[in-house]
Parts: structure tokens; C-alpha cells; sequence
């Protein structure tokens, strides 16, 4: 048994000066949007609303879990699989058919095996991965331009990982809308070759989507520029209720020639959250610069986390590998997206309509996806989260998703409220 | 509609892309399917294997399974970004002991990470950004160690500098350079320690060497990096396995503590892990675990949730509990008896050339068995046993049906005769 000893008149002195090894540490601020939903839970009131953080919840008010992923849980429960560590790049079987999902599996790409692929901590994961690969091995520039607004936790993932951020612009406030005008603009001004980040479908946060001409002319001026597009896909088929309609932009640019990095999530369209499955993908020019690219991603995970978890991209892969299992799923990632978009009618019609809120309010039936810019500004945010335990992030998103026909009316007057001034 | 024609983007965008090396381990593994030799063995990687040299999901594990999928309230809603609470709590406990002060007093900040690998690594990067270094960044790790430790911390800028810990003569600790290295190294020097079972070499320091080792540190102000892989695999019990790391909390050496379960619960693939770093008072901890949050959600978001809430319920259900360490105890005995028959094999039967106490007296999954690189090839090459060439074998790799064949091509090896 070990035993305390006694410590010399010097060791107390130098434990003194140890003692403080973190009394530096400044408290880090709550995240932004996880953090809503801390303040969601502490709140008792009844009546409370979270439209903070975009996770599906269906008619009741209750996280979804697919059938389909329920079926798939089963399967592999039967198959008594063991629990051995994945290849560092994920499970393969998943891999391939991700990868499938979004470039379409006539595309050049995924025919002549061209795509370079990391199973990833969903999204962000594949962010992450993404970001230190172009840092590392980009040779064109470090700096990204992303969308003015992008999801908050973007900038922190690139700056984190070496690269400078900057800003193109994106929505426009006055029209609650695409700027198209101005982005056009800052893309063609962006130096030649720099990365910009691509919303692929449903824009987090404002849900303003490029129509498909747009994406076409956006796709002549990353060309023209000679940009490096990165996609970030993570609501596909969850926008339209159609995965194929969904990967339009990321399939039209490969088709125009262009090399694209893509970060994919199942998070949304598959409500595997917290299970954390997503893929990180290069397409490249050649099956010899492909094993490259792929020897490189490698040597980027290792030291982050050795290999992806297994769990997720079981469910994933089962159901994307089994024909029936994925129609059901398919059909389930419409139902969502069709909830969601039936919510935003009502929406509309109540605000619009019944209550006549002062304001222009068709953007909620325009917008696209899980969320919606609503136009409420922070101080508005605050006060629907204090007085009316309707809760948001501060920017005046809200997640379709939260919202039901049971507490839908209870919104709409808070948002009247709050416009209104009577909060 | 005008044909317009642009330069396409270069695809020379990833042309200087440089192949990068294999990983030894998987490169190893890789080698070992390939082979199509039927006495083939697999003495390379560690991830432990039962009699029949099959994967072994834990009885406790397939029972937490069930129970998990037949909640009816089970969703896979995302985990706060620092973890599963009741998981961290009970990794923390597991580690520092239930009545551990640290605890007590809240100056634990506990985050789950993504196995031993994620804990390793938010530790250095946390490091990195918060810890005074005396100098340029660096940690001092046991010559040898886990070959990913290097990548670990070079990955976030922090230079790694090797101290003595293994001599090839003795086939043991190099007890006193290691102290020397210590008392040499600058103040507030960062130490990478292996709680139990170090990997590769199985020595671990005794109770009186680690208590100089932390009157070492204390006396030069020096930080514990705590690697734990093994908790509970080393020796077969819990508690002791922790002895260290409870001792140096005891002794107020400032550390952390990387944990993994994906040996101890044969979880691997699942990737289940903590990191506890513990402050000097709560709010202090508190203040640590909000910016391991601000880190952790610019890389993952937060954590894989199915393998943590396994653990959570096998931790925090006493009969679960009491069933994980007898499945424990399973996999720590059968690899003490594997130690026990080649170290029998090789002296009193086979009479092979050299002493082979070392062999029971390492602990844990790997074995330095002396064998020098020459003989490690030619094991690989000539045997088809496959092991490092630095002589480690993984002891999890042997059972009844293969040792003997391991032993005599080991006999060989030595005698030069493969």
C-alpha cells in the first residue's frame, strides 16, 4: 500500500508554484447553440419550447427514431458481430455506398473509383479531418471563404486547423433572402484559388438556398477563380424530401470538371446524432493520386482518434446495403422533410394570417430545411427565452423542427409578441 | 446558350500529395491475413483473443447490449459535447477511486473522449494551448513507448523527448537513468506515464519506485501525463491497477489521466474513453472542463454515444459491475497462464539458451520477449509469427492449440536454427 511521505521544506516551496499550473485558464464561454439547449433543460415552465439545436422531433414533440434504423439495430444485433477496431479510414462497406449517396452512383467519380473517403465524427469530424487535410496539403492558399451567415461552429473548425477565415456575402437582411448580387461579387474578388465553403443544400443558419441556375453560374465563377469548393452536406434529403434533388449543386460541380472536398452527415437524414456518422471525401484525378490522397487522410486521423466508432456506420451501412431498408428510408427522410415543410405553412398562415404580426413573413414557406432565419433580432431571442421559455439562438434561428401542432399557435403569438413589442 | 470555356481547375491540386507509410501495426495485421500458412499466429496488435484465437465480446457486454435495446426511451439524441455524465462520473470513480478527494471536492473535469487515442489527444492539444511549458513545448516519453504517442503530441506542436525506461540487458526498468533523466529535466517538465501494463514493454515500476518517482516530480515540479489502457487487464484487479494514479493524486502531483475501455471492455471499435484532468480547487476544474468543451466541439462536437452508455450501465449497475470484473478477470488470467506455459516451455522443457522470467514477470498484454530484430524477421518470415521487431508479442495472440508451435519457433529463433 502506498504511503504518503513527508515533502521537504524545498518540494513545498516549487508545489507552491505547481499548484497554480492551471490558475490561468480563463472559463470558456458556453457554446452558443448546445448551449440553448442547457438552458432548455434547466427551465421548469411547461409550456417551454426548444427550437435551439436542429434535431428532428416529430408530431409530439419526441426525438424520432427512423423504423428503418430500428430495423437495421435489430439486424445487426442477430448478426452477433464482434466489436474490432475499424481501419482508421472507417468501415468500407459504409464508406463506398456514402459516397454513393451524394455523388449519385452513375457520376465519374464513383464509376472510375476516384473518391478518396474517411469515415468521420459525422460532420464536424469530417470538417475537421477536411480542414487539417487542406492546411496540410492544399498548395494554392490557407485562407476559406465561407457564407455571411455559416453555421457558428465553422469558423472555430477551420481557424482551429490553420486556415484563416473570411467572408463572402451571402443573406441579404433586407429582402430575407440570397444577396446573390453581392455574393457573385466577393467570389469573383476572392484571389484565385482560394477554398470557399458550399452549403450544399438546406443553408445553416438561414435556410436560403441558390436556385439550380444559380448554382450554375456560382459553378462558372469558382471556375473562372479557380476556386477549391468544399461542400458541406448535411441535410440531404432532409431539404427537399429527395436525396437525389438535394445533391444537385455537389453533382452538377462534378460534372463541370471541378475537384471538390465534400463533409457529409447522417446526423439529420438517418437521426443518428449522438452515434456521430458522417464521411470526409476528396475526389481526385487518378487511382495512383487517390491511394495517395487516402495514405495522407490516414496519417491526419491517427493521432486524433486512431479509428472511427463502429456503431453508427453499421446502421448506416446496413440500410444503405439493403435494398428494401432503403427505400424505407427514403421514405422516412420525405415524411420528416415533408413535416417540416407542412410546419412551416401553418406557420405562415397563423402569422400572416391570424394574427396579422406586423412584417413580411413568406421567407418561412421559402426557406428550405430544418431551419429559419425568422428575422427576430438577439434582443427578441432573449426575451421570447426569458418571458416566454421559447427558446432560440440569438441570431433569431429556429428549428422547424421543434415546432408541432401542439405548441405551434403558442409560438406564433410569442413571435407576434416579441415584434410587437409586448413581450 | 454561349459555350463558355474556363481553365478547369489544376488537377494538379493534389499532385504533390506524398504516399505517405503505412501504420507498422496494421501493416503487420495486413501481412498476417495475406498469409495463407494454417499454423500461422498473429502476435502483433492487441486486441485480445480467447482460446479459440476468436474476438471476445464480453458476457456483460452482450447483457448491457440487450438491456440498452430493449429501452424503450433508447433515441441516439446527441450527448452533451463533454459526454454521457453518468458515464464520465463513473469513469472518474472508476480511475480515482469512489472516495478519491479529488472528487469530493469536484476538482475533476471529466470529458469522454474517443477511446485512449481522443483522450491522449485532447490532452496534448489542451496542453498545448493552456500549459506554462518552461521552454519550448515538449513531453518526455519512456524510451520505448506506444509508437502513436509521438504523432499525438507533434501533431499539436509539442516536441516529444525521450527518457529511460527500458534496459535490453536487464530486460527491466532503467530505474536510475529514469531518476536521473527526472532530476536533469527543467522545472514543470511534462512526464508521460503508463499507469499499468506499459506498452510495449509489460515493466512496470514497483510501489517504491513509483513513490520516488513522485518525490522526483514533486521535488522539480513536474506535470503527469497518465496513459491507462489497461486498468484492470494489467494484474487482473481494479484497484490495483490504479495504485499509481491514486497515489500520485494522493501525493498532489499535478496530472491528468487518459483512460480507455477498449481493452478492459473489450470495446475497441466502439472507441469509449475519458480524460480527467484534475485542478486544485473546483472552480478551478470547472474553468479546465469549459474550454476542454470549447476544444472538443471544434473537432467532434461531442462523443459516440452507444459504446459510452455500455459502459455507463455496466459502471453504474452493481450486478453488471460485478459481472465486468469477473470478464476481467477472464481475460488477465488467461494471459498470466499464457505467461506461466511459454515461460515453462523455454526453460524446463526446451532448455532454450538465455533467462525468461521476464516473460512472467512483465504485465499485461505485451511481452518484450528479447528476441532482437534479426530474430523477429525471421520468426515473421521463416515461422509465420507474426510480432513487432522490436521482440514484442502480443501475449493475447497465444492459446493451448498454438504455444508450443510458438515456443519451439521461438527456441529456433535464438539458437539461430529458424
Amino acid at each position: 500500500m502506498l504511503v504518503a511521505r513527508s515533502v521537504s521544506k524545498q518540494a513545498f516551496a516549487r508545489n507552491l508554484r505547481t499548484i497554480s499550473a492551471w490558475s490561468a485558464v480563463p472559463a470558456g464561454p458556453p457554446d452558443p447553440i448546445l448551449g440553448i439547449t442547457e438552458a432548455f433543460k434547466a427551465d421548469k415552465d411547461p409550456r417551454k419550447i426548444n427550437l435551439g439545436v436542429g434535431a428532428y422531433r416529430d408530431e409530439n414533440g419526441k426525438p424520432y427514431v427512423l423504423p428503418s434504423v430500428k430495423a437495421a439495430e435489430e439486424k445487426i444485433m442477430a448478426a452477433k458481430l464482434d466489436k474490432e477496431y475499424l481501419p482508421i479510414t472507417g468501415f468500407a462497406e459504409y464508406t463506398k455506398l456514402a459516397a454513393k449517396l451524394a455523388y449519385g452512383e452513375d457520376s465519374s467519380v464513383i464509376t472510375n473509383n476516384l473518391v478518396a473517403a474517411t469515415q468521420s465524427i459525422s460532420g464536424t469530424g469530417a470538417l475537421r479531418v477536411g480542414a487539417a487535410f487542406l492546411a496540410r496539403h492544399y498548395p494554392h492558399a490557407k485562407t476559406i471563404y465561407l457564407p455571411t451567415p455559416s453555421w457558428g461552429n465553422h469558423t472555430p473548425i477551420f481557424r482551429d486547423s490553420g486556415i484563416e477565415v473570411k467572408g463572402y456575402r451571402y443573406f441579404d437582411k433586407k429582402t430575407v433572402g440570397l444577396d446573390f448580387a453581392g455574393l457573385k461579387e466577393d467570389l469573383r474578388a476572392a484571389p484565385e484559388k482560394s477554398i470557399v465553403l458550399l452549403h450544399a443544400c438546406a443553408h445553416n443558419p438561414t435556410g436560403v438556398d441558390p436556385t439550380p441556375e444559380q448554382w450554375k453560374e456560382i459553378s462558372d465563377i469558382v471556375k473562372e477563380r479557380q476556386l477549391f469548393p468544399f461542400f458541406d452536406m448535411a441535410y440531404q434529403g432532409f431539404a427537399s424530401g429527395d436525396t437525389v434533388r438535394d445533391a444537385f449543386a455537389l453533382r452538377h460541380f462534378v460534372k463541370e470538371g471541378h475537384q471538390v472536398a465534400l463533409a457529409q452527415s447522417f446526423a439529420k437524414n438517418m437521426g443518428l446524432y449522438g452515434e456521430r456518422v458522417g464521411l470526409f471525401s476528396l475526389t481526385t484525378s487518378s487511382p495512383e493520386e487517390k491511394a495517395r490522397v487516402d495514405s495522407q487522410i490516414k496519417i491526419i486521423v491517427r493521432p486524433l482518434y486512431s479509428n472511427p466508432p463502429l456503431h453508427g456506420a453499421r446502421i448506416a451501412g446496413t440500410i444503405l446495403g439493403d435494398a428494401a431498408l432503403n427505400q424505407q428510408w427514403l421514405g422516412e427522410v420525405k415524411g420528416m422533410a415533408d413535416r417540416i415543410i407542412s410546419m412551416r405553412e401553418v406557420l405562415y398562415n397563423t402569422l400572416q394570417n391570424d394574427l396579422k404580426t406586423p412584417g413580411e413573413w413568406s421567407h418561412i414557406k421559402s426557406q428550405i430545411g430544418m431551419f429559419s432565419f425568422t428575422g427576430l433580432q438577439a434582443p427578441q431571442a432573449k426575451a421570447l427565452a426569458e418571458k416566454a421559455h421559447i427558446y432560440m439562438t440569438m441570431d433569431g434561428r429556429i428549428s422547424m423542427a421543434g415546432l408541432n401542432s401542439g405548441n405551434i399557435n403558442y409560438f406564433a403569438e410569442g413571435v407576434d409578441a416579441a415584434v410587437r413589442g409586448n413581450l | 446558350m454561349p459555350i463558355r470555356s474556363y481553365p478547369l481547375p489544376s488537377v494538379e491540386t493534389w499532385q504533390n500529395v506524398p504516399q505517405a507509410p503505412p501504420d507498422s501495426i496494421f501493416k503487420l495485421t495486413a501481412a498476417y491475413k495475406a498469409d495463407s500458412t494454417p499454423n500461422k499466429i498473429n502476435v502483433g496488435v492487441g486486441a485480445y483473443r480467447d482460446d479459440n484465437n476468436k474476438p471476445w465480446v464480453l458476457p456483460v457486454v452482450k447483457k448491457a447490449t440487450e438491456i440498452l435495446l430493449n429501452d424503450p426511451a433508447l433515441d441516439h439524441e446527441y450527448l452533451p459535447i463533454t459526454g454521457l455524465p453518468e458515464y464520465t462520473a463513473a469513469a472518474a470513480r472508476l480511475i480515482l477511486g469512489p472516495d478519491s478527494p479529488a472528487i469530493k471536492e469536484g476538482r475533476v473535469a471529466s470529458v469522454q473522449t474517443i477511446s485512449g487515442t481522443g483522450a491522449n489527444h485532447l490532452g496534448a492539444l489542451f496542453l498545448s494551448r493552456f500549459y506554462e511549458f518552461n521552454g519550448a513545448p515538449t513531453i518526455n516519453l519512456s524510451n520505448p513507448t506506444w509508437a502513436n504517442h509521438h504523432a499525438i503530441f507533434k501533431n499539436v506542436g509539442i516536441t516529444p523527448v525521450e527518457y529511460p525506461y527500458y534496459d535490453p540487458q536487464t530486460i527491466a526498468l532503467a530505474f536510475e537513468p529514469l531518476i536521473m533523466h527526472l532530476t536533469a529535466a527543467p522545472e514543470r517538465s511534462v512526464l508521460l506515464l503508463h499507469a499499468c501494463a506499459h506498452n510495449p514493454t509489460g515493466v512496470d515500476p514497483t510501489e517504491e519506485q513509483w513513490a520516488k518517482i513522485a518525490d522526483t516530480m514533486l521535488e522539480k515540479g513536474h506535470y503527469a501525463f497518465f496513459d491507462c489502457a489497461y486498468q484492470g487487464f494489467a494484474s487482473g484487479d481494479l484497484e490495483k491497477d490504479a495504485a499509481a494514479v491514486r497515489y500520485f493524486v494522493s501525493r498532489k502531483v499535478p496530472l491528468l489521466v487518459c483512460q480507455s475501455f477498449a481493452k478492459n471492455a473489450g470495446l475497441y471499435g466502439e472507441r469509449v474513453g475519458a480524460l480527467h484532468i484534475i485542478g486544485t480547487t473546483k472552480e478551478q476544474a470547472d474553468r479546465i472542463k469549459s474550454q476542454l468543451s470549447v476544444l472538443q466541439r471544434a473537432e467532434i462536437s461531442n462523443p459516440p454515444s452507444h459504446g459510452a452508455r455500455l459502459v455507463s450501465l455496466i459502471l453504474n449497475t452493481p450486478e453488471l459491475f460485478e459481472e465486468w470484473k469477473r470478464d476481467i478477470k477472464t481475460m488477465a488470467h488467461r494471459i498470466i497462464d499464457m505467461r506461466q506455459q511459454l515461460y515453462n516451455i523455454l526453460t524446463n522443457e526446451l532448455h532454450t539458451p538465455g533467462k525468461w522470467n521476464h516473460i512472467t514477470d512483465q504485465i499485461g498484454m505485451f511481452s518484450f520477449t528479447g528476441l532482437n530484430a534479426e530474430q523477429s524477421k525471421a520468426m515473421v518470415d521463416k515461422a509465420h509469427i507474426y510480432l513487432t521487431t522490436n521482440g514484442r508479442i502480443s501475449m493475447a495472440g497465444l492459446n493451448s492449440k498454438n504455444i508450443r508451435y510458438f515456443a519451439e519457433c521461438m527456441d529456433k529463433a535464438v539458437r539461430g536454427t529458424l
